[in-house]
């Protein structure tokens, strides 16, 4: 048994699960934590309220098409969505690194306040910390959201049945690859921007409209969307099965990732989201995702069946086909 | 045992030259092809080009196949 | 060839054609053992073609005390670990790893070329900046311009950790093994960029081994197959070069050139194969002084083997991974014994992660699988 948390416990994949299951879900043990959902659900009157916590560490804070204020906000808003909330209201604590720039701090706290009327949300308490220099990488920022689930409304990733289709809602590791252009280190430009964005607005209405029959949301961070569908498999004890031909990934990701050896699958979304529905709705909720701006590029990119439960597996574009597993950690850019 | 990938030299200053693989850009180095212009298509491999390449490579492959194989790879692109 | 049709075609007529064929096919490059399971092409290949992965993996092939050396290295003042991200999970002598040197406050840096390396090196005149210097022929020139970057500069504060190989000995050494019977050989694609095809003519002269020089695309690489299929079918012996697009018959001159000039051929240390003379690159005496080993005054060490762990047999193609018993149990990628584990293009990685998705319904124990 490891003795000290690496990186790797942080990458989202085996090692992360590894670590929440041995050392928090041992103690906090619930129910309603123990699902492993986005967001938590809490019944309160005749109410059903979503509650979520994340925390956003990224470096660099500022990054093609976002910043760490943007990504605090879409993350929070998002979790909730996931679990088909209506997002009431926001927290975000800062712990700041001594020395960090003023003007650095205004900009991301402008880019919170311009995202959260974007996603049509309010920030309504916070705190703030200063450590010394060192302690912190110049600003982590950690946001609680609280919503409301309409009666009716039933999302949860141990849903998906048997015959579902899996929904992407557009192109693939675009954030993980903008970070990565980010790293000034690794000497790479691209006109790539983070998919950063709230997608409440998107989702609801569908969920809405199709109660029963949209079955799962999540939305691919950490990890990416290989990480997240494993983790609904073994939610939903079921098999699902994608095609490598019809996930969209954008040709400048698959540039960076060719050329460090990383893969697209395992790289964050942060305005994507993955749909499990009814085979009956896939070519309808398809139609409604290509008339928004933020799902043009919507696409089938697989199916659920019950044959080998908790695995994914990747059909290649020969018909091979082969399981696709969880992300182990840290993904490193590589020569061989 | 290596990964190298190849891409379009738009720029060449001294040793070095931009190279862009599928719209990302990035510093290569080359003084292994030193007989490489502006345009030509480049094998790289951890930062440094190791081979002029023919931009079009799949059609040399189904060259190959029907040369092995005639008859069989009939799908002209 | 965009389109899958001609390829689900060419996939088809290779079935027919060679469906009776038995033989054992190696290849050598890790590359191929990762883009030959993550297509899934050993699915398709017919039940009498057994295809064995090599010592193709320049991070596989490295013994532990390698790995020691670096961790110990990272921890003493000033130095700068620059590395390849490969090396990174992979276990030292004590079964840790560069990642649990950094948590302990080693210094170690990823690098995507060692001339970053060497920049960072010119840019940190205070920190001891030394490159894991790994790779086969193919990285050989990228690490000797970084050498001569930093002699044109005067740059005083760079060094490497040399654990260059030549595969050629290994080669031999796998050939002459009575143990291992092989049929045919798929030559690497990128390696013989810089050494030419010409220079993997003795395997059918020498050997009378079938070898066929092939690409990394998944057409390429069954048109690889399909020659190298052809010609012991038809009882033939000779070296051909699949990828001309790339590789030449000569190679790259200028990398040929380079690498003459700052290395000379030394002893080289693989795991599964001990010492093979001759199957190392050493610095030219003009280069002694960015070598680390002399800089820093190092001590060899021996690498130890965890008990169990199979990797040196699975290197030379002896063992696949399912048959070593830590496979998907105490060795995963999350937590590796040995390296063919941790770099993407080793063998137990590449079986682990690419696993077929059906030969699971016929495991009674693939719990530990999953």
């Amino acid at each position: 048994m490891k003795t000290q948390v690496t990186l790797a416990e942080g990458g989202g994949g085996e090692a992360t699960a590894d670590l929440i299951k041995r050392v928090f879900w041992s103690r906090f043990c619930n129910s309603e934590l123990l699902k492993g959902n986005d967001a938590s659900i809490l019944k309160v009157a005749n109410q059903r309220i979503a509650v979520t916590t994340d925390s956003f560490v990224v470096t660099p804070w500022q990054f093609p098409g976002g910043d760490i204020g943007r990504l605090a906000i879409c993350g929070t808003v998002n979790d909730l969505t996931m679990m088909g909330a209506e997002s009431l209201g926001i927290t975000a604590g800062f712990i700041i690194e001594e020395g960090f720039a003023v003007r650095s701090l205004e900009t991301i706290v402008q880019s919170m306040a311009d995202t959260a009327l974007e996603a049509g949300v309010q920030i309504v308490a916070g705190d703030t910390k200063v450590v010394n220099k060192g302690a912190a990488d110049g600003i982590f920022i950690n946001t609680t959201g609280i919503g409301v689930v309409d009666s009716g409304i039933q999302l949860g990733g141990e849903l998906a049945r048997d015959g579902d289709r899996v929904i992407i809602t557009g192109t693939v590791g675009d954030h993980g690859a903008a970070v990565i252009l980010a790293r000034e280190e690794l000497g790479l430009r691209a006109r790539l921007c983070s998919d950063v964005a709230p997608l409440n607005h998107l989702l609801l209405p569908l969920v809405k409209r199709f109660p029963d029959k949209i079955r799962v949301l999540r939305d691919p961070t950490r990890g990416g969307l290989a990480t997240t569908l494993n983790e609904i498999a073994r939610q939903s004890s079921v098999l699902i099965r994608l095609e490598e031909k019809a996930i969209p990934v954008k040709s400048e990701v698959q540039g960076i990732t060719a050329l460090l050896g990383l893969e697209s699958l395992y790289l964050a979304n942060e305005g994507k989201a993955i749909l499990i529905c009814d085979q009956e709705i896939s070519e309808q909720l398809l139609d409604l995702l290509h008339k928004d701006p933020l799902a043009k590029e919507a696409a089938v990119i697989g199916r659920v069946s019950s044959e080998n439960p908790g695995l994914v597996s990747i059909s290649s574009e020969i018909g091979g086909e082969r399981i696709l597993p969880m992300g182990s950690g840290e993904q490193l850019p590589r020569i061989c | 045992m290596c990964l190298a990938i190849p891409g379009e030299l738009i720029r060449i200053t001294g040793d070095k030259g931009e190279v862009s693989f599928s719209g990302v850009c990035r510093e290569v180095d080359l003084r292994l092809v030193p007989e490489a212009v502006v345009g030509d298509y480049l094998l790289v491999h951890a930062g440094c080009a190791i081979q002029i390449v023919p931009a079009d490579e799949a059609k040399l492959t189904l060259e190959l196949w029907n040369q092995i194989m005639p008859g069989v790879a009939e799908d002209e692109r | 060839m965009n389109d899958s049709n001609p390829l689900a075609e060419i996939i088809s007529c290779f079935q027919t054609d060679f469906a009776a064929l038995h033989c054992t096919l190696m290849e050598v490059c890790g590359t191929h053992t990762h883009v030959i399971r993550k297509a899934a092409i050993h699915q398709l290949l017919p039940r009498g073609i057994r295809l064995l992965s090599g010592p193709g993996c320049p991070v596989c092939v490295t013994g532990s005390a390698y790995i020691e050396q670096a961790i110990r290295l990272s921890q003493e003042p000033k130095v700068l670990i620059t590395t390849f991200g490969d090396l990174l999970k992979v276990p030292g002598n004590h079964n840790n790893s560069l990642t649990d040197a950094r948590a302990n406050g080693g210094r170690i840096k990823v690098v995507y070329t060692p001339l970053d390396a060497v920049e960072i090196a010119r840019t940190h005149p205070n920190l001891e900046v030394i490159f894991l210097g790994v790779g086969f022929e193919t990285t050989a020139p990228v690490i000797a311009l970084s050498l001569q970057t930093a002699r044109q500069q005067g740059i005083a504060n760079f060094t490497i950790l040399p654990a260059l190989k030549v595969l050629r000995p290994a080669l031999e050494a796998l050939l002459t093994d009575d143990s291992i019977n092989l049929d045919g050989l798929i030559a690497p694609g990128h390696l013989s960029v810089i050494t030419g095809a010409d220079a993997f003519g003795y395997l059918p002269e020498k050997y009378g081994l079938p070898t066929v020089i092939t690409g990394f695309k998944t057409a390429e690489i069954w048109l690889g197959l399909t020659a190298l299929a052809r010609q012991i079918k038809a009882g033939q012996a000779k070296l051909e070069n699949m990828y001309p697009q790339a590789v030449s018959n000569a190679g790259n001159l200028a990398a040929q050139k380079l690498i003459k000039q700052v290395f000379r051929v030394d002893d080289g240390e693989w795991r599964g194969l001990g010492v093979l003379p001759g199957s190392g690159l050493g610095f030219d005496k003009e280069y002694l002084r960015y070598d680390a080993r002399v800089r820093f005054q190092l001590e060899p060490l021996q690498s130890v083997e965890p008990p169990g762990c199979l990797c040196g047999m699975i290197i030379l193609g002896k063992s696949e991974p399912e048959e070593c018993r830590h496979f998907g149990r105490t060795c995963r990628p999350e937590h590796p014994v040995g390296p063919c584990m941790v770099s993407s293009e080793g063998t137990c990685a590449a079986h682990f992660y690419y696993r077929d998705r059906r030969a699971r319904e016929d495991d009674e124990d693939s719990s530990y699988l999953g």
